[in-house]
């Protein structure tokens, strides 16, 4: 490929990078349990897509157990109710239901994609009721799922790509939880009561936020949010995450025997519900988050021929999520690289992009708004993040007319603002240099 | 890629296969003069249109000592044209508000635009305009190339499991010409210049090699006279001959070890069996796909329930089998040992679970499950324009038709248990097996890779 797929899709999904022509109708209510839904009703295909989520995510690990959350999420389905995870996955597959998990900082949810049918789509909910609702967290699942945990952790422990988003992090977020990553140890130490009380504290209804986008009535939609949400623990009280602070500048170089060098660069830089989030989505698609047009992609890849991916991108969440700048390069010529990178970005903290980059940034990302939402899966990683991080109903609707009234001046203060050249980290993981 | 572009098609045929039944009824074809064919399907849902332009040309059509070189042009079509300057491809399609890009497997190369609807004739124009006045000059090629040759360190250089399968493939194939990598052996792309690449594009690159793949809110006599405009007015020149390396018969194991800096082992073991050949009466491919799904196509399936949860043997483990090829067929069973076990653990696994259906055969639950969710597939894929896109594209690509998509779908569900217990008697002998392994090496042991390529002053 001529791109990474990956790189793509993250891209997408940090950027949020736009909307719909309008015409999205979201319907909002909370559920008699206390969650908040998030609706749209499409009958066009007779699918049903269901995501909800918890303030669960791994910034909310107690200290000295990070790992905890994704552990927790991943052992939902590992017995529940009167059910095995044998029985469980089984159900699900003769079903024809898909249905998986995610976790990332701030939250932890379930996905269920079934078919609209009432005799497939019923039991599909109840059964992910029962696994939200009556966790067992079993002995054997857990000890099994803690040892492959670990496994993977120290698997990535050899990967460039992985050292360099964990170091990057750490380098980043120093004493928050947004910087720590599990290891061997945390992971090691999880216990069953630690597992079953991140539950009755994080999986509470008036915690949860579902979005439900396809072929069920809104009448339907209120019986499938309450049922999937009256049976969850009470929940405790969300507790607030700790400031982020500005990391000090500094350079972090780590050896290994790659024939690449990972080179990070970046802060924590943006909150969900930030004014400036147009003007810094603007300005970096000139920078380095449109592809093949941005000048980060010109100047490292196009002219030099340095790298093959090489990009920038805000990662917006509940706290200051990272500005990063990224590329790899052959290990040799790194500071090459990275000169020329620095450069670019340093021109553009200066000077911000000119009007006709502007205007072909704010062209971009607002005639690409339909093919963000052309489809029901795509569209509900949007309803959900606008349900979670409590955007504006209209956020969709509203986002062209926000785009284009984000001027050059816009884009230099809200850089100047959010992009502090003095708290910079760079992260370079295997380098000759020492 | 092929590993990517691999696990890419197995996505795609797990999640998504077949056509819904639905699809020949809103699904038109075109044959235009210069040999071009144009497919379109109407999907009305959203205001968007996929536009893919597919050539019948992929790795496997090198020759020794230029592998690469598909690919390598693939990254060359975005250098520009008379019309187009370098890079200028990528803006116009980012200014129509789209997205675009392109991929190469061994069989085919493919080019394609996500755009809002109104964008269609101009990506048209733009096709068809590289698809006949590329420019490929010294200096642009110097720079991607480079570019090309970080794509093979970060992709295959510095990630074991490729190296692992580049290995298994360069073992199990002699004469075929999936033996070598679609990104290309490093030392070739160093040996590649401008001119094989702009040769590569004038031999293979013409309309009547090619064919176009439009998925969404189009109405398809505006697309065919749109085609006509633009494809239309190019001419075609004589493809050169092109030669099938059949492969000597395999006549005992094979087995290969790769050392690299990892924690993990790996382990791929690969069988020699047959492709798709005629739609209509071939039985085994279909049985073959059956049983792949049955293995690893779901978290209920034997692999995840018995390697993974129960014996504890496997961190991961999954197979991989595509029947609609230009070449021959791999069926390959993959993993990583679970801690405390090593690849001649997981080897015996691996074994046990195939004699198992050797011995017992499977079970009428296990394959109604796989049909239940082949059926849920059927709907789930009409959620996705590019999914229905890569599907009628790739079938293309194998040398059977799109209409084929139907009937393989249809087929596979007539797949018995029988059928199933009968391949994996018959197509899982040591005779035609290729063993490979990753031998995990500490990272702070290992040396750096002599950095591969050339070293020139910039």
């Amino acid at each position: 490929m001529r791109k990474l797929i990956a790189f793509a899709a993250l891209l997408g999904a940090a950027l949020f990078t736009a909307a719909a022509d309008a015409g999205v109708k979201i319907q909002h209510w909370v559920a008699p349990s206390g969650a908040r839904v998030y609706f749209v009703e499409t009958h066009v295909l007779p699918i049903l897509d269901v995501k909800i989520d918890f303030s669960a995510g791994a910034a909310y690990d107690p200290s000295g157990k990070s790992g905890l959350a994704e552990l927790t999420r991943s052992l939902l389905d590992a017995g529940a109710g009167k059910m095995d995870e044998e029985a469980i996955a089984a159900r699900f597959v003769d079903l024809g239901a898909r249905f998986s998990g995610s976790t990332d900082y701030d939250r932890a949810g379930l996905s269920l994609r079934t078919l609209s049918a009432p005799d497939k789509r019923d039991p599909a909910v109840d059964l992910v009721r029962t696994i939200l609702s009556q966790p067992a967290f079993p002995d054997g699942p857990l000890a099994r799922e803690k040892t492959r945990s670990i496994a993977e952790i120290q698997e990535e422990d050899t990967r460039p790509d992985a050292i360099a988003a964990k170091r990057f992090a750490a380098a980043m977020y120093p004493g928050h939880p947004y910087g720590v990553t599990p290891t061997a140890q945390s992971v090691g130490g999880i216990t069953r009561d630690d597992v079953a009380a991140f539950h009755r504290d994080h999986y509470g209804a008036k915690h949860a936020v579902i979005a439900l986008v396809g072929d069920v009535t809104r009448e339907q939609a209120e019986a499938i949010a309450q049922r999937l949400t009256d049976a969850l623990p009470a929940g405790a009280a969300e507790t607030p995450l700790p400031a982020v602070t500005s990391p000090a500048q500094k350079t972090v170089r780590v050896p290994h025997p790659a024939s690449q060098s990972h080179i990070h660069v970046g802060l924590p830089a943006l909150k969900r519900g930030d004014p400036d989030f147009y003007a810094l989505l603007a300005g970096n698609y000139s920078l380095g988050g449109g592809g093949f047009v941005s000048r980060l992609m010109k100047e490292v890849r196009e002219k030099r021929g340095y790298a093959y991916s090489v990009y920038s991108y805000f990662s917006p969440r509940k706290l200051e999520g990272p500005f990063d700048l990224g590329l790899q390069t052959k290990r040799d010529q790194a500071d090459a690289a990275l000169k020329v990178a620095r450069d670019v970005l340093d021109d553009f903290l200066a000077h911000g992009p000119t009007e006709q980059e502007l205007a072909a940034a704010k062209k971009h990302l607002t005639d690409s708004l339909a093919l963000a939402i052309d489809s029901n899966a795509k569209l509900i990683g949007y309803i959900s993040v606008i349900g979670y991080y409590g955007l504006p109903l209209t956020y969709l609707d509203d986002f062209p007319a926000k785009m284009r009234a984000v001027t050059v001046q816009d884009v230099r203060a809200a850089f100047k603002r959010h992009v502090d050249p003095a708290d910079l980290v760079t992260v370079i993981v295997a380098t000759d240099e020492k | 890629m092929r590993t990517t572009l691999a696990s890419l098609l197995l996505c795609a045929l797990l999640a998504l296969s077949g056509a819904a039944g639905a699809a020949e009824t809103d699904t038109y074809e075109k044959h235009l003069g210069n040999g071009l064919r144009v497919v379109v399907k109407e999907d009305h849902r959203a205001p968007t249109v996929v536009h893919m332009v597919w050539y019948r040309v992929g790795a496997m059509d090198e020759t020794d000592g230029h592998s690469g070189l598909a690919h390598a042009l693939e990254h060359m079509m975005f250098k520009g044209t008379k019309k187009v300057p370098p890079g200028g491809f990528n803006k116009l399609v980012a200014e129509a508000g789209g997205r675009d890009n392109a991929f190469t497997s061994e069989d085919y190369t493919a080019y394609f635009q996500i755009v809002p609807k109104r964008a269609l004739p101009q990506m048209m124009n733009l096709e068809s305009d590289r698809m006949a006045n590329l420019q490929v000059t010294p200096n642009d090629f110097a720079a991607e190339i480079k570019v090309v040759m970080e794509e093979r360190r970060l992709r295959t250089d510095d990630n074991p499991q490729s190296l692992v399968y580049e290995a298994l493939n360069a073992s199990a194939f002699l004469a075929d010409r999936y033996r070598r990598p679609v990104i290309g052996w490093m030392n070739d792309l160093e040996a590649m210049t401008w001119q094989d690449a702009r040769d590569w594009y004038k031999r293979w690159y013409t309309p009547s090699n090619a064919y176009v793949v439009v998925v969404g809110d189009v109405d398809h006599d505006e697309v065919f006279r749109l085609a006509e405009r633009t494809y239309g007015k190019l001419k075609s020149h004589v493809l050169p001959a092109r030669r099938v390396e059949i492969d000597p018969e395999q006549t005992g194991i094979r087995r290969v070890v790769v050392k690299a800096p990892a924690k993990l082992p790996y382990l791929a073991m690969a069988w020699k069996v047959p492709k798709l050949v005629d739609v209509d009466r071939d039985r085994d491919p279909y049985a073959l796909d059956v049983l792949a799904a049955l293995l690893d196509g779901n978290e209920a399936a034997r692999f995840p329930r018995d390697l993974v949860r129960e014996q504890k043997v496997a961190q991961s483990a999954g197979t991989q089998y595509d029947s609609t090829v230009r070449g021959e067929s791999l069926f390959v069973i993959g993993g990583q040992p679970a801690e405390g076990k090593n690849a001649a653990d997981l080897e015996a696994a691996f074994r046990a679970e195939l004699k198992r259906i050797q011995d017992e055969g499977v079970t009428p639950e296990e394959l109604a499950r796989v049909k239940t969710q082949l059926i849920a597939a059927q709907v789930y894929k009409r959620d996705s324009m590019m999914a229905q896109a890569m599907e009628m594209g790739m079938m293309e690509a194998s040398g059977h038709d799109w209409r084929d998509v139907d009937k393989v779908v249809d087929k596979f569900g007539t797949v018995t248990a029988d059928e199933v217990q009968g391949v994996a008697k018959k197509y899982f002998k040591d005779d035609t097996l290729t063993v490979a392994v990753l031998d995990p090496q500490p990272i702070d042991k290992a040396k750096p890779r002599e950095p591969a390529g050339p070293v020139r002053p910039y």
